[in-house]
């Protein structure tokens, strides 16, 4: 939902990013506020995933210039276990496997810390065990998946719910969710989306990384961007993502390139 | 030709026990091992079984044989394993009586004297015969010395259950010479817990030897934990002969000694037996380890499977030496062998071959080897969940330990073995 007044939460300046010396950001500029949901689309290449990964704060990409404000912080500074613990999360396109460490475990590990950090109780294996659950329900998930080990042989959509089960427990501020609808079929798609719009409140937002306009019937953006060539080109409301799902993304580039 | 035989080692035979047993062919092959064991030059690192291994540091010191000693009995049981059914418990070589507890029904764990003077024909097939002696110099020393020892034998169709058998040096500066047999009849089990733990800090060489012979159809659980402090020196050897249908099954798991050597072989000798070869070594500091394993296919349809992990951190080095041979005529055999390494720090050293000698035309011999660090995808993931880089390191290096950890059979050994895990990899 768009209110004028509500608080920016994450503002992004002029963002330029490399990977292996090959700059992928080349001047992005977004202000997301709390409660909204944005949508990034755009051809493949465009820089989507390293905008979450930069913002995510992955070693392997550098900021090389501009700037990222965290309701007011400067992100940048942070290491990624610090930025998780302000309230930024990640969706990841593709979830990481951990054998020999168990979901459960890891995730009252991940949970506890975020607390500890935020000043609020941890919580003991069985307390935690009952929070858990209750989460796990609403994604419709077999509680088996808690004593496997983190992803390992799940499958993509497994993976993904297991992504919005770490988001429902750690209560991000900004959740930033790459391609979250990747690999998952009608009914995935349809349980993972009701479990991220339960979560969303005024007090947080969304950014929604994907390719088609399939994922955004069951969340609905207030804000829809095209990426090009490591930049935002056009911004628009939910009916761009109709209009690109028609008409796909070249007349966009095309009109931002004249 | 007694060419270099250490000065350690040297005196050691000179104080040779010279006693007749009540065995004559005993007395035989003692006599033939201390033959060799004066014969054997101390291995080096020209030869290519010890190239990685250079025995040159234990050289300097000087070892002597162990007296019975008063131990605190506190720290002695909290080695214990609650599961164990029986327990055989050496302090300094010598045997303890007042902490080992005997077994029944069918499951014999005894003292090899005991099991010596009441049924020594059931030993000649196999004790001082199944690990042979000719070419090794240490193996020869033990088994010249041999007076004592664990011995677990369990009769036809009997489940043993989980025997302990724990040596634990004490006294600065002496030698451990560890022997153990386990004889398991046609369709029998039993898990044993063979554990190497020092008391304290002081230096001890240990050089042991177990013997195990698997009847058909029969099946042997074997961890053996080498948990001696970083200042001792450990060389093992096992030898193991799997008979048809009958399976062996081991992790190992080395922790301890600032330099270690460990030579496990399996001989498949019946059709269709199984063979699960599963290591651990997890060092750090100026701690070298070294396994080396012979898996000998010697009959048809057998199968084997081995992972071997090191964790190496610090100035460490392991090594890892895993052949395979396949004979002629042994058709059929499917194994795997998995060598995997973690160094976790830029000096850290890994030596790891595998060795496949196949010489049948109708196997599945799969084998493949890593060395690398941890991985950065996996790191991130957990950063990026809060977790601090030091506890995800920790963690990722917990998992990949756990792997091995987790097989054991013993589910109060897998605890105390991930602690300790967790407890070295904590940043």
């Amino acid at each position: 939902m768009i209110n004028a007044n509500a608080k920016v939460l994450l503002e992004v300046r002029d963002l330029r990013a490399t990977v292996a010396g090959v700059e992928i950001l080349k001047g992005l500029n977004l202000t997301v506020k709390a409660g909204e949901v944005h949508a990034i689309m755009g051809p493949n290449g465009s820089g989507k995933s390293t905008f979450s990964k930069v913002i995510s704060g992955h070693p392997a990409y550098e900021v090389t210039g501009g700037e990222v404000l965290f309701e007011g912080r400067n992100l940048l500074e942070l290491e990624a276990e610090e930025r998780a613990r302000a309230g930024v999360f990640l969706g990841f396109q593709y979830p990481v496997e951990i054998p020999g460490v168990t979901n459960s475990a890891f995730l009252r590990l991940a949970y506890n810390t975020v607390q500890g950090a935020r000043g609020k109780d941890e919580l003991d294996p069985l307390e935690f065990d009952d929070l858990v659950r209750e989460k796990a329900q609403l994604l419709e998930m077999d509680p088996a998946f808690l004593d496997r080990g983190v992803n390992e042989g799940f499958s993509g959509g497994e993976k993904k719910r297991n992504e919005i089960l770490q988001m429902a427990i750690l209560e991000p501020l900004l959740a930033i969710l790459d391609e979250t609808d990747s690999g998952l079929d009608i009914d995935a798609l349809r349980i993972v989306a009701n479990g991220v719009n339960r979560l969303h409140t005024a007090d947080t937002a969304c950014i929604l990384v994907t390719h088609y306009q399939r994922l955004l019937t069951y969340i609905v953006p207030d804000y829809v961007h095209v990426m090009d060539a490591g930049r935002i080109v056009k911004t628009g409301d939910k009916a761009l993502a109709l209009e690109l799902e028609e008409r796909g993304y070249d007349w966009v580039v095309n009109a931002a390139a004249a | 030709m007694a060419t270099s035989v250490l000065p350690s080692i040297a005196a050691l035979l000179a104080s040779g026990d010279e006693r007749r047993s009540a065995q004559g062919w005993l007395d035989a092959r003692r006599a033939q091992a201390l033959e060799r064991a004066n014969a054997l030059a101390v291995p080096s690192t020209r030869d290519e079984e010890w190239r990685f291994t250079d025995l040159a540091p234990l050289a300097r010191k000087s070892f002597k044989p162990a007296t019975a000693a008063d131990v605190d009995a506190h720290a002695v049981a909290a080695c214990f394993v609650p599961e164990a059914v029986a327990r055989l418990v050496f302090v300094d070589g010598h045997y303890a009586p007042q902490w080992s507890v005997a077994a029944d029904g069918g499951l014999f764990v005894q003292t090899l004297q005991e099991a010596l003077k009441a049924s020594a024909a059931a030993l000649e097939g196999t004790l001082a015969t199944l690990a042979p002696f000719a070419t090794r110099a240490f193996t020869a020393l033990n088994t010249a010395h041999l007076r004592d020892g664990a011995c677990v034998r369990v009769a036809k169709n009997v489940a043993g259950g989980i025997v302990h058998v724990l040596f634990v040096s004490s006294q600065a500066d002496t030698a451990h010479l560890p022997r153990v047999l386990i004889d398991v009849a046609p369709g029998a089990e039993v898990t044993v817990i063979e554990d190497h733990v020092s008391l304290g800090d002081a230096a001890v060489l240990s050089n042991a030897v177990t013997e195990i012979a698997v009847a058909p159809t029969a099946r042997v659980r074997h961890v053996r934990l080498q948990r001696l402090n970083t200042a001792s020196y450990s060389v093992g050897h096992t030898a193991v002969q799997v008979a048809k249908d009958a399976s062996y099954l081991s992790q190992t798991v080395t922790l301890g000694a600032r330099l270690s050597r460990y030579d496990l072989e399996v001989v498949q000798q019946g059709e269709g037996a199984h063979a699960t070869l599963d290591g651990l070594a997890l060092i750090d500091g100026r701690q070298h380890a070294d396994t080396h394993t012979v898996l000998d296919h010697a009959a048809p349809h057998g199968t084997s499977q081995q992972l071997h992990k090191t964790i190496v951190g610090g100035g460490a080095h392991a090594v890892f030496n895993g052949k395979i041979i396949v004979r002629p005529g042994a058709q059929l055999i499917d194994s795997a062998q998995e060598s995997r390494n973690l160094l976790l720090s830029g000096k850290a050293r890994v030596d790891t071959k595998p060795q496949l000698e196949i010489l049948a035309d109708d196997v599945k011999c799969a084998h493949g080897a890593t060395v690398g660090q941890l991985e950065p995808e996996q790191l991130f993931y957990l950063r990026s969940r809060g977790l601090p880089e030091t506890l995800a390191r920790s963690l990722l290096t917990y998992a990949f330990g756990a792997e091995v950890i987790e097989r054991i059979p013993v589910p109060s050994l897998v605890r105390t073995l991930e602690q300790r895990v967790l407890e070295q990899t904590r940043v």
